[in-house]
């Protein structure tokens, strides 16, 4: 789609997108930017994949009588929308375009450490979507994203070694992500930019790499574990050859734990960008937010027995994991008492990024607050494998991480781009997600509390509950046209918005500090930092130059 | 139960609305009293390491009242009184198959009395399952090749759902049932129609028909222990270590017998892994748990004098 570019004058600066034209130019590009473009344009595939099976979960719930579709149908579209979604979307979504974009451009760097492993995890991202699309084409998984033992090993019918190799395979993809970023963040700074300098956005970016190293190999043993299980009948987790169903769950949460980390870090560190861009200050105690990140990947990596409170796991067992939740909760704390501390006497302009911003914090509020009901053990026992908890996580995972995802696609879009989004259809936008968010997953707090189990394809049962579920479905199409919007004024942006200039909003960070777009090598001479992050004092308010600059 | 998570879980809304009200009251206040005027610039602030550490431990002394009142709560959920009530459930795709200890039969349909413990002992024939009665607030996964258990005490007559809560298969949301709690005279009513005898009863007849009874004599001399008042005691292992033979213990070494052999006796129990149905386990490890504690009083010196670990001698050589 990016080539699609109109030249809007004849003479154009050169950059990293009207440099080279033809297919190849792209396929073969070593160029971070571009590659952050073919990831934006593939997690936007899988997104809206993802959204299409949610979109039919919600029509199916719509009546208590399964009476859209199979159970088994349904049953694959759950565990399809969770394995696309959390795989081939949120994990590479902020990381892998907004990262693989920013990260040199914040540091001063030309390039990431590694461009050419920079595009083979590209590669691989579409080879383990590619073997996804085809699971899914030629008859889908249903094991739920969680694979979970004996059911995938010895009782499913459908591609359960498939679709694990398929995430295998994309693992590694955000494995080579995480080593890159750490490479570049420690060896390629610009003279200057100590750590104490650097833009929350690399801390935590840098936190997420370390969890996507050392978690992401446990997910590859694991699934490899349960294809050779189905396979050869090893007995590993099958308890009739001695194995045991729980040590899958133990395995599993190990990484997939982490991973809710990996997917609400990102977003944190953009909303720690947008925040003191649009209160025109530094954030508020800066080493405080970004050692929370630190802390929270380090402590990510102990509590992942949470989610088996009711497993068969022993009663200290629980006692210790719950203890070490409630640790992992005192630094995302921290991060929303600053963000909020950051406002007060700031200047602040409410651009679309700004609203995404607002929406991250109320939403993601509500979600850590829930996550304290769900850490309580005797209010887990109850809750777990309930819609609270399917409602506690799509307000971090949808309501922290996608809206930090588009809060970011909007601030920077005048720098990918070159051009400027519609401001008006934006703050929309933004609305319609805030307002259909809510209304999707806050009735499924109340449905969860009622008892009402996840992974329910008919509830003629308890009839009591189409209430909260109608709402949730009308809820879910207004959040469905919020996500669409952006897409299409993203792609009209391209072709007729206004050219950016290279620093629109005004915004502190060395990304600013080169062209709009910028050119292939980023900077025209390696810049020198002399500043702290977030020096806004010595920048003036944005909006001083709706006029195209002179190029 | 409930009234107990109930309490918690309304202290929790109270403390949380409290400060979602707290932190979007203070966004919504400096959104607006800070929003950009023309000629006023931003004050830099730095930040404040006494806000800091007032953030952090005003959050972290909360949180650790929510840990341990959970944790009290988890841990009475988690232990069934000694004299409940016990209910042996087998879970399979996609049904319950319940058994109480009188011998009565149901399937996704169980009845209790109001006001006593009803303990569940739980396995499952095939996958993972989750037995999920919301009105209780209980809820405890069910896994194969073990037990595991869950109790509660109904406090009003009604119909309460019965659910599912771990995913199972095509139809997962189809393993729903009642739970029938009824006033005890009813509930006798329906205990005396249609029972084929208690549990442990029908255990015994299996021990004698299995052959069981064959090494597991009554007394000191059989080639297997003497089972007799062995339930919930200290086993001495051959490899050294000691376990407590309860019911998982039971079920291991009928259906695993070489995993822990007890401490004195040759590996010659075969495995009646496959030979033997769930429910048909669950009636022998009901008639071992019979003959432990129908004795009492002295009875249960002599039985334990007869208790395998007794044979062995103090130095380690065996009397076989």
């Amino acid at each position: 789609m990016s080539m699609e570019i109109a030249i809007p004058q004849p003479v154009e600066r050169e950059n990293y997108l009207n440099k080279e034209y033809g297919v190849w130019s792209w396929l073969l590009t070593t160029d971070h930017k571009r590659i952050a473009l073919l990831y934006l344009i593939s997690i936007t595939f899988f997104f809206f994949i993802g959204g299409f099976f949610a979109l039919l979960i919600r029509l199916e719930l719509l009546t208590p009588a399964g009476d859209l579709v199979q159970a088994d149908t349904y049953n694959k579209l759950f565990s399809m929308h969770g394995i696309v979604m959390i795989f081939f979307f949120l994990v590479p979504s902020i990381p892998a375009v907004l990262g693989n974009f920013l990260v040199p451009l914040m540091i001063g760097a030309k390039d990431l450490a590694f461009p050419r492993i920079n595009l083979l995890s590209w590669y691989l991202y579409i080879i383990g979507g590619a073997m996804m699309v085809h699971c899914m084409l030629t008859g889908g998984v249903d094991t739920g994203w969680t694979f979970y033992a004996p059911f995938s090993t010895n009782f499913s019918n459908t591609k359960v070694v498939e679709a694990a190799l398929a995430v295998f395979v994309a693992g590694f993809s955000s494995i080579l992500t995480g080593l890159n970023f750490v490479v570049t963040i420690h060896r390629m700074r610009a003279p200057g930019l100590t750590w104490s300098r650097l833009p929350l956005f690399i801390w935590a970016h840098y936190a997420t790499s370390i969890i996507q190293l050392l978690g992401t190999p446990v997910l590859a043993i694991t699934l490899t574990l349960v294809a050779a299980e189905r396979a050869l009948h090893l007995g590993i987790f099958d308890p009739k050859l001695g194995g045991d169903p729980v040590l899958f769950q133990h395995l599993f949460w190990f990484y997939s734990h982490p991973a809710v980390y990996i997917m609400i870090l990102p977003a944190m560190g953009v909303i720690s960008e947008i925040i003191a861009c649009f209160s025109r200050k530094r954030i508020f105690g800066y080493s405080f937010v970004a050692f929370s990140s630190i802390a929270i990947a380090v402590f990510g990596f102990l509590v992942w027995a949470h989610h088996m409170f009711v497993a068969g796991t022993s009663v200290y067992a629980a006692l210790v994991f719950s203890l070490l939740s409630y640790a992992v909760a005192v630094p995302s704390a921290i991060k929303v008492f600053n963000w909020t501390a950051t406002l007060y006497k700031g200047s602040i302009h409410y651009d679309a990024p700004m609203l995404y911003a607002f929406g991250f914090l109320g939403l993601f509020t509500i979600g850590g607050l829930t996550g304290l009901f769900l850490a309580a053990l005797g209010i887990d026992v109850h809750v777990t494998d309930t819609y609270f908890v399917v409602a506690h996580f799509h307000y971090i995972m949808v309501g922290g991480a996608v809206m930090g995802y588009l809060g970011g696609m909007h601030f920077w879009w005048p720098k990918i781009s070159g051009r400027l989004y519609p401001e008006g259809w934006a703050r929309l936008a933004a609305l319609i997600v805030f307002v259909g968010f809510n209304l999707t997953f806050f009735p499924q707090f109340l449905l969860g509390y009622l008892g009402m189990p996840r992974r329910y394809y008919d509830y003629s049962h308890m009839p009591e509950f189409q209430v909260l579920n109608v709402l949730s479905t009308a809820g879910a199409t207004v959040l469905g046209v919020g996500y669409l919007l952006p897409m299409v004024y993203f792609l009209w942006s391209m072709r007729y918005g206004k050219p950016a200039s290279d620093n629109p909003w005004n915004a502190a960070g060395l990304e600013w500090k080169t062209a709009s777009p910028p050119p292939t090598f980023n900077f025209d001479e390696e810049p020198v930092v002399t500043w702290e992050a977030y020096n806004y004092e010595e920048l003036d308010a944005p909006h001083k130059e709706e006029v195209p600059v002179a190029r | 139960m409930a009234g107990r998570v109930d309490a918690l879980y309304i202290f929790l809304l109270i403390v949380c609305g409290m400060v979602t009200l707290l932190i979007f009251l203070c966004l919504a206040y400096f959104a607006a009293r800070f929003r950009h005027r023309p000629g006023v610039r931003a004050e830099q602030i730095e930040g404040s390491t006494a806000l800091e550490i007032t953030w952090s431990a005003i959050p972290f002394v909360i949180f650790m009242v929510i840990f341990a009142w959970g944790a009290v709560v988890y841990f009475k959920e988690r232990t069934p009184p000694a004299d409940a009530t016990e209910v042996y459930v087998v879970a399979k795709q996609w049904m319950w198959k319940l058994e109480h200890a009188e011998g009565q039969r149901e399937i996704n349909e169980l009845h209790v009395p109001v006001g006593r413990d009803v303990k569940l002992i739980m396995t499952s024939q095939d996958v993972i399952h989750s037995f999920y009665i919301p009105a209780f607030r209980i809820k405890q996964d069910v896994l194969p090749g073990r037990y595991t258990v869950e109790w509660f005490r109904a406090t009003k007559p009604g119909v309460y759902h019965l659910f599912c809560a771990e995913y199972c298969g095509t139809q997962h949301s189809g393993m729903v049932g009642s739970i029938i709690v009824q006033e005890p005279a009813q509930y006798e009513a329906w205990m005396n129609g249609g029972s084929t005898g208690p549990l442990s009863v029908s255990g015994e007849k299996m021990f004698a028909e299995l052959g069981c009874s064959t090494c597991h004599r009554n007394d000191a001399q059989g080639r297997g222990p003497n089972l007799k008042g062995v339930f919930g005691k200290p086993v001495q292992l051959e490899d050294g270590r000691t376990v407590t033979a309860d019911e998982n213990y039971l079920r291991e070494c009928i259906l695993d017998p070489g995993a822990k052999r007890v401490k004195g006796f040759q590996p010659i129990m075969p495995t009646f892994q496959g030979l033997v149905s769930e429910e048909q386990v669950n009636a022998l490890v009901a008639y071992i748990k019979s003959i432990s504690a129908a004795k009492t009083g002295d009875s249960a010196k002599t039985s334990a004098s007869a208790a395998p670990q007794a044979r062995v001698q103090p130095d380690g050589s065996q009397v076989q």
